[in-house]
């Protein structure tokens, strides 16, 4: 539906020309938005004059839920949210429960976590650069570096039994040791992923079509995404190098040594390459996690009420089938107390905000999701662009709509 | 490091604005200042403009319902980047009149925070520009994430505390 509005050409001729705007929907099921997401824009033409996002297609509820499930339960909600890299969310939450009742884990659990973590983030960044190739045109990086998230899947499958919605460890640490396989399979993925990584990059990092399409595409100022609360690698290639790894590290990540990559501009290529660059030190973290595995720990804290008992115990011990009893019933005495722990996610700084009563459930729960947070700040940043640039940069900015919804 | 920080601020923000600061404490390591609803945006904006505190990122802000069922509240989270410093600034006020001013004049960022808030709370904020909901159907008329709105059928009761002696 068109709209009528004056607006003046200049001060030269004083003529008043009539313009008219015409409304196109983007969304909520376009095939280049990755996800469910409408967008009312009002175009000149070619150009966005004014973009009304809507969002909450998948709303479901989960803070609400959370508010009626034990803790264990609600490991599955999280790995719904950003599900391009759920473990890092399951892990996170189970920090934030872990800092709660005051479990520390043995290093071997930590270093583990940090191998997952790092693991999850590659295929995030791997997913969404891939994916800002095909809105640009380029469909060969995709369908090269897709078989990697597969492998990288293939992990998650022998460690927890699950893809894409992991579930995966447990409050306390891990249930079981890893199988050798996995390790393996890491192994083989540390050795083998650089040179494909290397091969998409070759494909897409200097490729001139490439950049003239993303160099200045969508492009948000340092001042400007801090202001929006922007964080992860959309901040960082703005300019900020802020990292929750390295300003608050959990899960030892205070004993890696890594870089942080930041941008210049903001744009979809500095985006982009932060993403890229954040690969290479993510494989350069699990190289040196691999390498510092503390031998011979267990892979769980000692919290016989919290982590359930093993199997032979439970069958045959009176004190580890009353834990193993409460914890199934979802019985767990946590203390009162309000905790906010932040993990640096997929997209920028997952926050958990627990508030516990002591009950079994959390009295509220609320996850700081870094998505919902800067996808408000997109209308302004395709403001006066073109449609098409308008789309590589929702993929640039990755955003997830689990997440966003939660 | 952080109880003297705590007091540092709290005796920052007695000096620049008396009566604001209800009660301080740090649970967890991080710094939680509870202010009175009437002055939470002074609070907000002095910690934001004064150059050596400058708290300038606004991490999260969300809203809870005590659990007397009768106030409503709302809680921000703040960073200072550069220093690494967070703070956590709660307010509460009754349910009868949950008005609070916005923060979008400090952050832009609160905009959605603030919808989101209003969504599932129900908490006017005074001043923004866009106040309705985000998450949920334009037209539902509750506030969903209030406790006297039960999750589940409420007749239930195999998953109370009683059972377990609570």
């Amino acid at each position: 539906m068109a709209k009528k509005e004056n607006i003046s050409t200049g001060a030269l001729n004083n003529e008043v020309e009539e313009k008219e705007y015409s409304t196109l929907n983007l969304g909520p099921t376009h095939p280049a938005t990755h996800g469910i997401f409408q967008n009312i824009l009002k175009m000149d033409g070619e150009i966005i004059h004014e973009a009304t996002p809507t969002v909450g297609y998948i709303h479901r509820a989960f803070e609400k839920l959370a508010e009626r499930r034990p803790y264990n339960q609600i490991t599955p909600l999280t790995d719904r949210m950003n599900y391009c890299s759920s473990p890092i969310n399951n892990l996170g939450w189970h920090m934030t429960v872990e800092k709660l009742c005051g479990i520390t884990l043995p290093k071997r659990a930590q270093y583990m976590r940090v191998i997952l973590m790092e693991l999850a983030r590659i295929s995030d960044h791997l997913i969404c650069n891939s994916v800002i190739g095909v809105d640009t045109g380029a469909m060969t990086g995709f369908l090269y570096i897709f078989q990697w998230r597969e492998k990288i899947y293939d992990i998650y499958e022998d460690i927890c039994g699950a893809r894409l919605t992991t579930n995966i460890g447990r409050i306390g640490g891990f249930e079981k040791e890893w199988p050798e396989t996995t390790w393996k399979k890491i192994q083989s993925f540390v050795d083998n992923y650089p040179k494909a990584l290397q091969e998409f990059a070759n494909l897409l990092e200097r490729n001139k079509i490439f950049m003239d399409r993303t160099i200045n595409c969508g492009p948000i100022s340092a001042a400007m995404a801090l202001n929006y609360s922007f964080t992860g690698p959309n901040l960082r290639a703005a300019g900020v190098d802020y990292d929750v790894r390295v300003a608050t590290p959990y899960s030892s990540y205070e004993d890696f040594k890594f870089d942080i990559p930041v941008g210049i501009s903001g744009d979809t290529y500095d985006r982009f390459m932060v993403r890229q660059h954040e690969m290479w030190q993510s494989l350069e973290i699990i190289k040196q996690a691999m390498k510092n595995m503390p031998k011979d720990e267990p892979v769980r804290a000692d919290v016989p009420d919290i982590f359930l008992p093993p199997k032979e115990e439970v069958y045959n011990n009176m004190e580890a089938l009353i834990y193993h009893f409460k914890i199934v019933m979802g019985e767990m005495d946590v203390p009162k107390g309000e905790v906010y722990h932040a993990v640096e996610g997929g997209n920028g700084e997952l926050g958990f905000y627990l508030i516990s009563d002591g009950g079994r459930t959390p009295f509220r729960l609320h996850f700081r999701r870094p998505c919902f947070i800067y996808y408000q700040a997109y209308p302004e940043m395709i403001k006066g662009s073109m449609l098409s640039d308008a789309i590589i940069t929702m993929s640039s900015m990755n955003v997830i709509a689990g997440e966003l919804d939660a | 490091m952080s109880q003297e920080l705590l007091n540092k601020i709290k005796e920052q923000l007695d000096a620049a604005i008396p009566g604001a600061v209800e009660h301080a404490e740090m649970p967890y390591d991080f710094i939680t200042f509870t202010i009175k609803q009437d002055k939470v945006h002074e609070v907000l904006s002095f910690l934001k403009n004064d150059a050596e505190l400058n708290f300038h990122f606004l991490t999260d802000l969300t809203g809870m319902q005590t659990a007397d069922e009768k106030h409503l509240g709302v809680i921000y989270h703040l960073h200072n980047m550069i220093k690494n410093y967070r703070i956590r600034i709660k307010t509460f006020f009754s349910m009868d009149k949950p008005e609070i001013p916005t923060a979008i004049d400090l952050w832009p960022g609160a905009n959605w925070m603030e919808r989101e808030t209003f969504d599932f709370y129900g908490i006017k904020f005074k001043g923004h520009p866009n106040l309705k909901r985000i998450l949920n159907v334009d037209e539902m008329d509750i506030f969903p994430m209030r406790k006297e709105y039960p999750l589940e059928d409420q007749s239930r009761d195999d998953k109370s505390d009683k059972m377990f002696g609570r």
